[in-house]
This record gives structure tokens, C-alpha cells and sequence, in this order.
């Protein structure tokens, strides 16, 4: 039997394909007309079943059919297969950012997510990567090699950039500039984790968890060590495609699949 | 009435009928997949969606012609404002209506943007001449419950006659006497406003007219501890804003017709929602009319919301002013002490409200409550941060959205319920 996850996020469209285990996976961009990705990656494949997650899941299903779940769900089973101790997971992606505190049964517990602006998500990154005209995979890299330390204060979108031009007038460099943007976003993250009190292990998914800068400020600043799979983009399509197996009472049965000797 | 007769109304009104046109238009497409789409709504609910229909219609008409015939008609914001008073000198209270985008971005234009949506909202009907409400009244009523508030009415004043009651941020003995004194004073200013003089008699029967109100109310939202539930939250909130603005012996009448028919709903078991759907209580900021986003995210998404505690909801109703009658000080002072009784975010402490959620919590058999507040509302913001703790101690579970009028936030919002029901679904 075939299970299909999809994950329809803000910037990226995410499929995974399972059997037994993971058989296949497919990332594209979302681009401007999401259904009609979906239906043209559905189109190819033949399934049994399907579960839809990320921003589009609503638009999506309501036209091919599918089950909803929400990505905060759909990444928590999805860390919770790849890593089973996992407790925490930390999903940064184009629009927003959030962070689940699951029990050791992978019961959601508690969750915490940005409201309405996007500080502090994908999007911070990329509108600032911008304005500093490097593409978003060389970011971290230079911020990595910054040498000196300057600060953002604002984590609003418009007001962090307003910032940035003004720190380029006078004349820092750039990759100062790219560190104190990573800064202040992952002190943002931080808080968020820090507000649900984090629990070993901590799993960074999402389209963020690329960026080698973020993660490693992360985990100094919440002083913990965090695991970013490797693919850390497709946890919420793995997440889906699971619920799809398991069918109707997806929440006992992946979690039996999960953890088999812990439940009950 | 005719549409031409309306337009005719607005234009005497000073209503700029072009921004006017617009929202008119905008409202019944929103109105009609919000509410006229869900299913097996009480009959009852006709009433309801009569006025909405005909929201700037029919019952400015009336209030024009009560005017026409010298009654006073008095604007409020605030369940803080004594309708008893006003209705025991012969004027006609209307509660006015601040929930719509619509008018915000016309307030931006004056007022700072980090302001309340409700602020904006108001401040923009006034400002861009679109609410026959507000230029039907005589007077608006406001209350220094919170700051931004109290700084609006300041410019409001230079366009329209407004007068504020003083609302004290403590219950103190010392904080109960000015609170008297500011209902008495409200008396004064409105007797001289009417040129009616208030009786003991009258305010008696001010005084059972506005406990009935609150008695139908009552009993409507009794209706929604049931399982089934008879009504959505949708349709008992919109109840509730109506009850604001429409005459008070018909809502009366109307209400409780429409509990007669849930109380049979009752009896047969019959509910609009299946018995498992998560039954969900919001606490927090009002929910003025038309603003019905949160619970339409929250019933689209599989839950119903059974109960609110909010100034829409609970805190507008929940407490009579005891019907022993007396001497006209003895009903002011019973009246005032009513109502400082409400347990509003601006008074310091304010721990009866967190003692308010659990208890409702467990006479509405929630399993969950969502804390809404209004962006930019630092009083209910801060508070919700003791009410997260006492939740966390019953292991109730909660949601904490914070949110304005727009449709911005509507897919992140929708992310946050769906993970929050995923969560506590059983
Ligand atoms: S929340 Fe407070 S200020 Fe606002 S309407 Fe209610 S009582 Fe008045
Ligand atoms: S919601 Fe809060 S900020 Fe807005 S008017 Fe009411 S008390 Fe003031």
C-alpha cells in the first residue's frame, strides 16, 4: 500500500511516499499556482491514500480530496518517527515558526507559534538576505564569517530592514550585518522554545534548519545540543504521509508505530 | 422600507453614502457564508438575521422617529454604561457597533496604528461619517477603562457630544464611592441632557427591563451548557451584539423565543453540532459586531464554542441589579455596585476573573478555551499571562490568539486551531 504526505508550505511543495518505509520523496517550489503543482505531482502516482499538511492543506484537499492535518501535527509525528526520544521540535518555516512539546508517547502537549508577522520566520531570512544581495544558501555562511559584533533590535520584518540600510550607511560590513540579522531571529526562536521549557531531544526541522548559522546559535543560546535530520524540509510530509497510514485513529496507531513498547 | 427611503435617511444623516455603498456591499456576501451557510440553525434565528440584514435600515428609522418625537438617543461602548439610567429617563440606550475592518484604515489616518481594532473601529465610523448609529445619537458615553480609550474620546469630542464616566481601576471601599458618585453624576448629565427627571418608580422598572434582558440571555446561553449543543457560537454571539443595539422589550421577546424553541431542541436531543465536537470557551476581549472571525475559524474547523467570557458575552449579563426598589439613592448605589462588579482586565487585582473562566469552564464542559485578544490591548494581554497559569494548574487546555479585524493572519490562525483541536481531541 502506498501512503502519500503532502505538504503544501508557503514557499516550498513537499511530498513523501511511504510503503514500509520512506520510498520516495519530492521537493519543488511552490511557486503561484500551488494546485496546480499538486495536481501534477498527484497526477504521476498512483496511492491508496493521501494526507494533506502546510498552508495549502485546506485549498488542496478541498479540491483532490485528502485528509487535513495541520503542520504543527505533521511535524511532530514526523520527528517523532525519525527520532523517537524526541520531545521537542522546532519547525522554522517560509512563514512562520513553531515549536511542540510532545510527551514520550509523541503527544502533542503544548505548542507555541508566531502571530500574524513573519519575524522571526523563513521569510525574515530571505527579505534580509536581500537587502544584503546574497542568495539565501550563502547567508549563513556569511554571517559565519563575520568578525565583529553589531546588533538589530527590531524583529519586525519592515523595521529590521529599515535597520539593516541604516547599518550599511554607515559602512558595516556585511556579514556583520548577516549575523546580527541571524542573531535576532534566533533569539526569537529561543524565546518561543524557552517559554514551552524544552525537552531533550530537541529536533530543528523545517526549510530554516538548513542554515547552519541558525541551528548552531540555537543551540548556544538555549544551551542544549539539537538534532537536524537530513533532510529537515520533508518532516512534515513524512509527518502526513505516516498519519495516511495509519488511517482513521492515526494519533494511537503512530504512536504504536512509533514507540511500540511504550504505548500502553 | 424602500432603499430610496434609506438613502434618503443616510443623506439626512450627513452619511458619506460612496464609503457607505461599499460597506453596505461587503457585508451581506460575508454575511451569507458565515452564517447562512451553516446548517439547521434555529428558526428563531430569522429574527437575527432580519436585523443584520437590515442593519442600517430599519432600526435607524426607528431611532430617528423616536428622535423626531424628542427622545434622546444615547451612544455607548462599554458594558460599564448604566442603561438602566438611560432607559429610567424616557432615552433610548444603543450599544454601538466597533468590529468591522472596514473603518479602520480610515482612523489610521488620525490615530496611531498600534492602537486597539476597537478604538480604530469606532473612532473610523465617526470620523469617515459611516455609521447612522453614531449620527443618529445625541450623545456617546465612553469610559476611561483603558487608555487608548479615554484618549480617543478626547478627539471624538471635537465632533460629536461625548461624556465620560470615570471607571476606577481598583474595588476598593475607596474606589466603590467615586464609582457611585460617577453613576449618580451620569444621572445628573443625563436627566439634564433628556430634561427628564428620574424617579425611584422609573428606575425601578429600568431596572427589571434591563434584568430581563439579562435573564433571556441567560437562559440562551444556559441553553449552551446542553450536549448537543442547539446553536452554533456563531448564531448565540450574534444574539449577544444584537442585544446591544436593539430595542430592549423586543430582544427581550425575541430571545426567548428563540429559547423556547432550543429548549425543545433539548428535549429531543437534537443539536447542530455532533455530541464529540470539542466544546471551546473564549475568554477575553469583546467581540463587537461584525466581527465573527474567530468563532467562524474555530467552527469551520470542527469545534463549537459554547460560551464567552467577554463583555459579549458573560460579563454583560451575568449579574442582576437586585430588584428591591427603594429610594432613588438606594437604586443608584445598588446599580453601581453591579457594575463594578464586572470583572474587566482594567481593574487591578482582577483575580474573580480567573475564579470566572473555571467555573465556567465546568458548567459549559469545556474542553478548551481559546484567550482572545485584541492586538495592541495591553490589559487583557498581560492578564492572560495569570490566566495561562491558573489553566495550566487545572490542566485545562488553552490557546492564546492574538489577533485584529483583518483577514491577514486568517491561514496562521487557522494552523494554530487546527493543531489546538488535533491536541485535545479525544
Ligand atoms: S473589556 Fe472592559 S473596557 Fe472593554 S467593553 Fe468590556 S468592560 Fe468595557
Ligand atoms: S479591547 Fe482593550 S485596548 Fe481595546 S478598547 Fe477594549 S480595553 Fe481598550
Amino acid at each position: 500500500m502506498i501512503s502519500l504526505g503532502l505538504d503544501v508550505g508557503s514557499r516550498t511543495i513537499v511530498l513523501v511516499a511511504m510503503d514500509e518505509g520512506i520510498a520516495d520523496s519530492v521537493i519543488l517550489e511552490t511557486g503561484v499556482n500551488p494546485l496546480r503543482r499538486c495536481q501534477e505531482l498527484l497526477a504521476e502516482r498512483s496511492y491508496q491514500k493521501l494526507v494533506i499538511t502546510g498552508y495549502g492543506r485546506h485549498l488542496v484537499s478541498s479540491a483532490l480530496g485528502g485528509e487535513t492535518v495541520s503542520e504543527i501535527r505533521s511535524y511532530a509525528v514526523g520527528a517523532k518517527y525519525l527520532y523517537p526520544d524526541c520531545c521537542t521540535v522546532i519547525d522554522v518555516g517560509g512563514q512562520d515558526c513553531k515549536v511542540t512539546l510532545l510527551s514520550a508517547e509523541g503527544e502533542m502537549l503544548k505548542f507555541e507559534m508566531n502571530d500574524r508577522c513573519a519575524a522571526g520566520s523563513g521569510k525574515f531570512l530571505e527579505v534580509m538576505s536581500k537587502t544584503l544581495e546574497v542568495d539565501i544558501g550563502g547567508f549563513s555562511d556569511l554571517a559565519l564569517g563575520a568578525s565583529r559584533v553589531v546588533h538589530i533590535n527590531s524583529l519586525c520584518t519592515v523595521f529590521a530592514e529599515s535597520e539593516v540600510v541604516s547599518l550599511i550607511s554607515r559602512g558595516v560590513e556585511s556579514s556583520a550585518i548577516a549575523m546580527a540579522l541571524h542573531e535576532a531571529i534566533a533569539a526569537r526562536i529561543t524565546s518561543m522554545v524557552r517559554r514551552i521549557g524544552a525537552r531533550d531531544r530537541v529536533v530543528f526541522a523545517g526549510g530554516a534548519a538548513l542554515n547552519k548559522c541558525l541551528c548552531r546559535l540555537v543551540s548556544e543560546k538555549l544551551d542544549i545540543e539539537i538534532t537536524v535530520p537530513p533532510e529537515p524540509q520533508i518532516v512534515g510530509a513524512l509527518g502526513a504521509a505516516l498519519i495516511a497510514k495509519a488511517g482513521a485513529h492515526f494519533q494511537n496507531a503512530v504512536i504504536e508505530e512509533t514507540k511500540p513498547r511504550a504505548f500502553k | 422600507m424602500t432603499t430610496t427611503d434609506n438613502r434618503q435617511m443616510w443623506e439626512e444623516l450627513g452619511i458619506d453614502l460612496k464609503k457607505h455603498d461599499m460597506l453596505m456591499n461587503a457585508l451581506p456576501p460575508i454575511y451569507k457564508e458565515i452564517y447562512l451557510s451553516q446548517k439547521s440553525r434555529p428558526k428563531g434565528m430569522g429574527f437575527f438575521d432580519f436585523v443584520v440584514g437590515d442593519i442600517h435600515g430599519i432600526r435607524v428609522q426607528e431611532l430617528r422617529q423616536h428622535a423626531k418625537n424628542g427622545t434622546i438617543v444615547v451612544a455607548t461602548y462599554c458594558v460599564f454604561v448604566p442603561d438602566e439610567i438611560i432607559l429610567a429617563a424616557e432615552a433610548i440606550p444603543v450599544g454601538l457597533c466597533a468590529g468591522a475592518q472596514f473603518s479602520v484604515p480610515i482612523a489610521e489616518e488620525v490615530l496611531p496604528r498600534n492602537t486597539c481594532a476597537l478604538i480604530k473601529s469606532s473612532f473610523g465610523f465617526k470620523l469617515g461619517r459611516i455609521c447612522p448609529y453614531v449620527q443618529t445619537s445625541h450623545l456617546i458615553v465612553g469610559e476611561t477603562t483603558c487608555d487608548g480609550k479615554k484618549k480617543m474620546f478626547e478627539i471624538l469630542s471635537e465632533s460629536h457630544p461625548v461624556y465620560v464616566m470615570e471607571v476606577p481601576n481598583k474595588k476598593t471601599q475607596l474606589s466603590r464611592e467615586l464609582w457611585r458618585g460617577e453613576v449618580k453624576s451620569f444621572k445628573d448629565v443625563i436627566e439634564k441632557k433628556t430634561g427628564n427627571k428620574i424617579t425611584a418608580d422609573k428606575l425601578a422598572k429600568a431596572t427589571k427591563l434591563v434584568n430581563d434582558r439579562r435573564r433571556a440571555l441567560q437562559r440562551l446561553y444556559k441553553a449552551r451548557q446542553s450536549n448537543p449543543v442547539p446553536i452554533s457560537g456563531k448564531d448565540a454571539l450574534l444574539v449577544t451584539q444584537v442585544s446591544f443595539y436593539d430595542d430592549v422589550s423586543r430582544c427581550i421577546q425575541q430571545v426567548n423565543a428563540l429559547c423556547d424553541e432550543l429548549e425543545k431542541r433539548i428535549a429531543d436531543g437534537k443539536g447542530v453540532f455532533p455530541s464529540n465536537a470539542p466544546r471551546i470557551l473564549i475568554s477575553g476581549s469583546p467581540m463587537a459586531i461584525p466581527n465573527w472571525k474567530l468563532h467562524h475559524i474555530l467552527e469551520t474547523a470542527g469545534a463549537v464554542v459554547v460560551c464567552e467570557e467577554s463583555c459579549t458575552g458573560t460579563r454583560m449579563f451575568s449579574d442582576l441589579v437586585p430588584e428591591t426598589g427603594g429610594t432613588l439613592e438606594e437604586q443608584i448605589k445598588a446599580i453601581a455596585d453591579r457594575y463594578i462588579q464586572i470583572h474587566c482586565a482594567c481593574f487591578t487585582p482582577n483575580e474573580e476573573r480567573l475564579d470566572d473562566i473555571l467555573r465556567l469552564a465546568r458548567e459549559y464542559k469545556v474542553d478548551g478555551i481559546v484567550h482572545y485578544n485584541l492586538q495592541f490591548c495591553h490589559t487583557y494581554a498581560n492578564e492572560a499571562v495569570k490566566v495561562e497559569r491558573a489553566l495550566a494548574k487545572e490542566g485545562i487546555p488553552l490557546l492564546r490568539v492574538e489577533t485584529d479585524y483583518s483577514d491577514e493572519d486568517a491561514g496562521q490562525l487557522r494552523t494554530r486551531i487546527d493543531a489546538f483541536l488535533e491536541m485535545i481531541r479525544r
